[in-house]
C-alpha cells in the first residue's frame, strides 16, 4: 500500500468530474420534484442518454452534437413517463420503475453495434496560462465544457427557482396542485415540460458517463448512479446549491475509492467499490429526520374533477 | 376531446381486463419492434409465445416455466403485500442474492459431510439471508423514517458486491482451479435442490411457491394482517383509526418480502444455477415487479403473470437462438407490458366520455 501516489490536487479535479453525472441528473431531478412530481425513472433515462450520446457522437465525430442527442433522448423517453403519469394518472412510484426497466432494455437493444468503439473526445477548453497556475489551475481551469455546464446549470436553476416568475409557479405547483389550478395555471402542462427538463438532464448526465468518465460504451454502465442521484435530491432538501455540494462530496467518494485500490489497499476492491451506496445509505439516515423542505404535493396524482 | 370522469367505485370488469388488453397491445407494439429489427413479427411472437408451450421441443420447454416462474411467483408475492400497502420494497434482487450467499454457505460449510439436514439447514439461512437484507430498510424506515425505496436499492448495489466479493474468495471452490464460482451444489446431494419428480421441472422452489400463494391469498382475505395491509394502502389515516401499527406493518411487509426473495434465491442457487458466481442472478427481483402489478398485486394473478413472464424468458431464449432475436429485445418487451397495464390501468378508476366537455 502506497497512500503518496494519491495526488490531492488531482484527486479533487477528478472528484469534479466524478461528480458531474450525479449533479446533472440531479438537478433535473430537482426540478421535477419541485414541481411535485417523484421520478424514479432517472437510471432508465440517463442510461438511455449514455447510449444516444455515444452512438450519435460516433456517428457525427462530434461529442457536443452526442450530448445535445442525449439530451433530446433522455427527453423522449421521459415523455413516456409524463403520459403514464399526467395523462393516465398512473402510479408515480410504478411508472418510474417502468421506466428504469424499460431503458435498461432499449439502452442494451440500441448499443448493440457500439460495444468496443472508442467515442471522439471532447476536449478540456483552452485557458491558456491560467491552467498552468500551480493547485488552481488544474482544479478550476482544466475540465471539459460540459462540466462547466453543469456548475452554470446549478446556478441557472436556482436563480430562476428563486427569482423568476416561471420560478414561482413551478414551486406553487409543486407545493399544492389544487391551489395552483384554481389560480389558472396548467398544471399538467407544466409538470410535462419539468419532466422533460428533468429528462433532458439526466440523458446528458448519462452520456458524460459514456463519453468522457468511461469514454466506452458497456450495457447497464450507469450501475446505479441514477439512484444516487435521486437520493441525492432528498440529501439536498431540494436546494439546488445543496445538489453541488453532495454531487462533489459522492464524487470525491467515488475517486477517493477508486484511487484507494489504485494505490493497492488492504481493503478487497469490492468492499471499497460498495462504499459510495453504503455511504448514500448513511447519509440518507442522517437527513432523513428533516423532511420539512419536500414540496406538498410530491408524488401526488393530480386530476382536475377532484 | 377526450374527457376523463371519476369512477364511483373501480370497474371489476376493467380490472380483469386490462392486464389482458395490456399483453394484447404489447403483442402488437412488440412485434413492430420485431419488424424494426428486420424479423417477421408473427414468427417472432410465435417462436416466443407458441413455441415453449406447443412446439416441437415443448416437452424439454414446458418444466423450464416452472424453473424460472417459481422464484418470480415467490418474489412477486411477497412484494405485492408491500406493494398493496404502499411500501416499497424495489431491493429483492439484493435480497434474492444475499439469500443465495447465506443459504449456498451454510451448504458449502458442511461439505462433504451428508446428511438430510443439510437442505433444510439452507433453506432457513437462505430466508434469514433475504430477510436480514430487507431488514436493514425496514428498521431504517421505522427509526429514522428514511425512505425504503432508495435504501433496498442502494443494497441491491451493495449485495452485488457482496456476491462478487464472496464467489472470488471466501466461497470460491478450492478445486476450481482459480476461476471465480463456489463448488457445484448440484454434485453435493444433501444440499442440491434437486427436481421432485424428474424431468417435470418441479423442485422445491416450485412448492415454496405454491404455498407462498396460498398463504398470501388466505391472509388477504381471511387474516386481520391482510386486512390491515389493504387499509393502509387504500387509506393511510383510516387504517391508523382501526388500529393498524404501522411500523409493524413496514417490519412485517418488507420482512415477508425479503425472506421469499432469499427463498428463491437459495433454491436458485442451489438448483438450477447450481453455484455461486458473479453472474448467477438474472435480474428476477426487477423482473417480480413486473409480475406483480401484471397480476394485481393478487395472489392468483400473480400466478398467471409469472408464467407469462416465464414464458418471454423461455421463449425469448428460443428466438435469440432460431432467429438471432437480441437478448435485450426481450427486456425491452417485458418494460413494454409494464408500461401498457399501468397505462390500462386508467379504464378502471376512470371513465372515458368523448366529445366537448361543459363549459367551466
Amino acid at each position: 500500500m502506497d497512500l503518496s501516489v494519491i495526488n490531492p490536487i488531482l484527486l479533487v479535479a477528478a472528484l469534479m468530474s466524478a461528480a458531474t453525472p450525479i449533479l446533472l441528473a440531479a438537478t433535473g431531478e430537482l426540478v421535477v420534484e419541485r414541481a411535485g412530481v417523484l421520478n424514479l425513472g432517472v437510471e432508465g433515462m440517463m442510461i438511455v442518454g449514455a447510449i444516444c450520446g455515444f452512438a450519435i457522437a460516433v456517428e457525427t465525430g462530434s461529442p457536443l452534437t452526442g450530448f445535445v442527442a442525449a439530451a433530446v433522448g433522455g427527453a423522449v423517453l421521459s415523455l413516456l413517463f409524463a403520459f403514464l403519469t399526467q395523462v393516465t394518472l398512473a402510479n408515480q412510484v410504478a411508472s418510474g420503475l417502468a421506466l428504469t426497466l424499460f431503458g435498461l432494455g432499449l439502452s442494451a437493444l440500441l448499443g448493440q453495434g457500439y460495444v468496443g468503439v472508442k467515442p471522439p473526445r471532447i476536449s478540456d477548453i483552452g485557458f491558456g496560462p491560467l491552467a498552468d497556475i500551480p493547485v488552481i489551475g488544474p482544479i478550476l481551469f482544466s475540465h471539459d465544457p460540459i462540466l462547466y455546464f453543469g456548475i452554470f446549470l446549478v446556478a441557472g436553476v436556482w436563480a430562476v427557482l428563486k427569482f423568476t416568475r416561471v420560478g414561482l409557479i413551478l414551486r406553487a405547483v409543486g407545493e399544492n396542485h389544487d391551489a395552483a389550478h384554481a389560480l389558472g395555471y396548467k398544471v399538467v402542462r407544466i409538470r410535462t415540460l419539468a419532466i422533460m427538463f428533468g429528462g433532458a438532464c439526466a440523458g446528458m448526465g448519462g452520456a458524460y458517463i459514456s463519453l468522457i468518465r468511461v469514454p466506452q460504451w458497456t450495457e447497464g454502465m450507469t450501475a446505479g448512479v441514477g439512484w444516487i442521484a435521486l437520493a441525492l435530491v432528498v440529501f439536498a432538501s431540494w436546494k439546488p446549491w445543496r445538489v453541488l455540494l453532495g454531487a462533489y462530496l459522492f464524487g470525491g467518494i467515488t475517486q477517493l475509492q477508486l484511487n484507494l485500490q489504485g494505490a493497492g489497499v488492504a481493503i478487497p476492491v469490492e468492499y471499497l467499490a460498495m462504499s459510495p451506496y453504503v455511504i448514500t445509505i448513511v447519509v440518507l439516515v442522517v437527513l432523513s429526520a428533516d423532511k420539512s423542505a419536500a414540496p406538498g404535493s410530491l408524488g401526488r396524482t393530480f386530476h382536475a374533477s377532484h | 376531446m377526450i374527457q376523463l370522469e371519476k369512477r364511483p367505485q373501480p370497474s371489476r370488469l376493467f380490472a380483469y381486463l386490462t392486464p389482458l388488453l395490456a399483453v394484447l397491445a404489447t403483442f402488437f407494439f412488440g412485434g413492430l419492434l420485431f419488424a424494426a429489427l428486420g424479423k417477421d413479427p408473427v414468427t417472432s411472437i410465435m417462436t416466443i409465445f407458441w413455441e415453449p408451450l406447443f412446439g416441437e421441443f415443448s416437452f424439454y420447454y414446458r418444466p423450464q416455466l416452472l424453473i424460472k416462474g417459481a422464484p418470480l411467483v415467490l418474489i412477486a408475492i411477497g412484494l405485492s403485500l408491500g406493494f398493496k400497502a404502499g411500501i416499497w420494497n424495489i431491493g429483492a434482487e439484493g435480497q434474492y442474492v444475499m439469500g443465495a450467499l447465506f443459504g449456498a454457505g451454510v451448504g458449502l460449510a458442511f461439505y462433504p459431510a451428508e446428511s438430510v439436514f443439510i437442505f433444510p439447514a439452507m433453506v432457513l439461512a437462505g430466508a434469514f439471508g433475504g430477510w436480514a437484507w430487507a431488514m436493514i430498510p425496514a428498521i431504517l424506515k421505522v427509526k429514522f423514517g428514511t425512505n425504503e425505496i432508495l435504501v433496498s436499492l442502494m443494497l441491491v448495489y451493495v449485495a452485488e458486491q457482496f456476491l462478487a466479493s464472496m464467489s472470488l474468495g471466501l466461497l470460491k471452490n478450492p478445486e476450481g482451479f482459480g476461476f471465480p464460482g463456489s463448488r457445484n451444489l448440484q454434485q453435493y446431494a444433501s444440499a442440491h435442490n434437486a427436481e421432485i419428480f424428474a424431468g417435470s421441472g418441479m423442485h422445491w422452489g416450485v412448492v415454496a411457491a405454491m404455498i407462498a400463494v396460498i398463504f398470501a391469498y388466505v391472509l388477504l382475505a381471511r387474516h386481520r394482517l391482510g386486512f390491515a395491509v389493504r387499509v393502509t394502502g387504500e387509506a393511510p389515516r383510516a387504517a391508523r383509526f382501526s388500529g393498524v401499527n404501522p411500523s409493524r406493518l413496514i417490519l412485517f411487509c418488507l420482512g415477508t418480502s425479503g425472506l421469499l426473495a432469499g427463498l428463491a434465491g437459495l433454491f436458485e442457487v442451489a438448483g438450477p444455477a447450481g453455484q455461486v458466481s458473479i453472474d448467477f442472478n438474472v435480474g428476477y427481483g426487477f423482473t417480480a415487479i413486473i409480475v406483480a402489478f401484471l397480476g394485481r398485486l393478487h395472489p392468483v394473478g400473480i400466478v398467471l403473470a409469472g408464467l407469462l413472464m416465464a414464458l418471454t424468458y423461455i421463449g425469448g431464449d428460443i428466438a435469440q437462438s432460431q432467429l438471432g432475436l437480441p437478448a435485450a429485445a426481450i427486456q425491452v418487451f417485458q418494460g413494454m407490458l409494464l408500461f401498457f397495464l399501468l397505462a390500462l390501468d386508467l379504464l378502471t378508476n376512470y371513465r372515458l366520455r368523448f366529445g366537448r366537455a361543459e363549459a367551466a
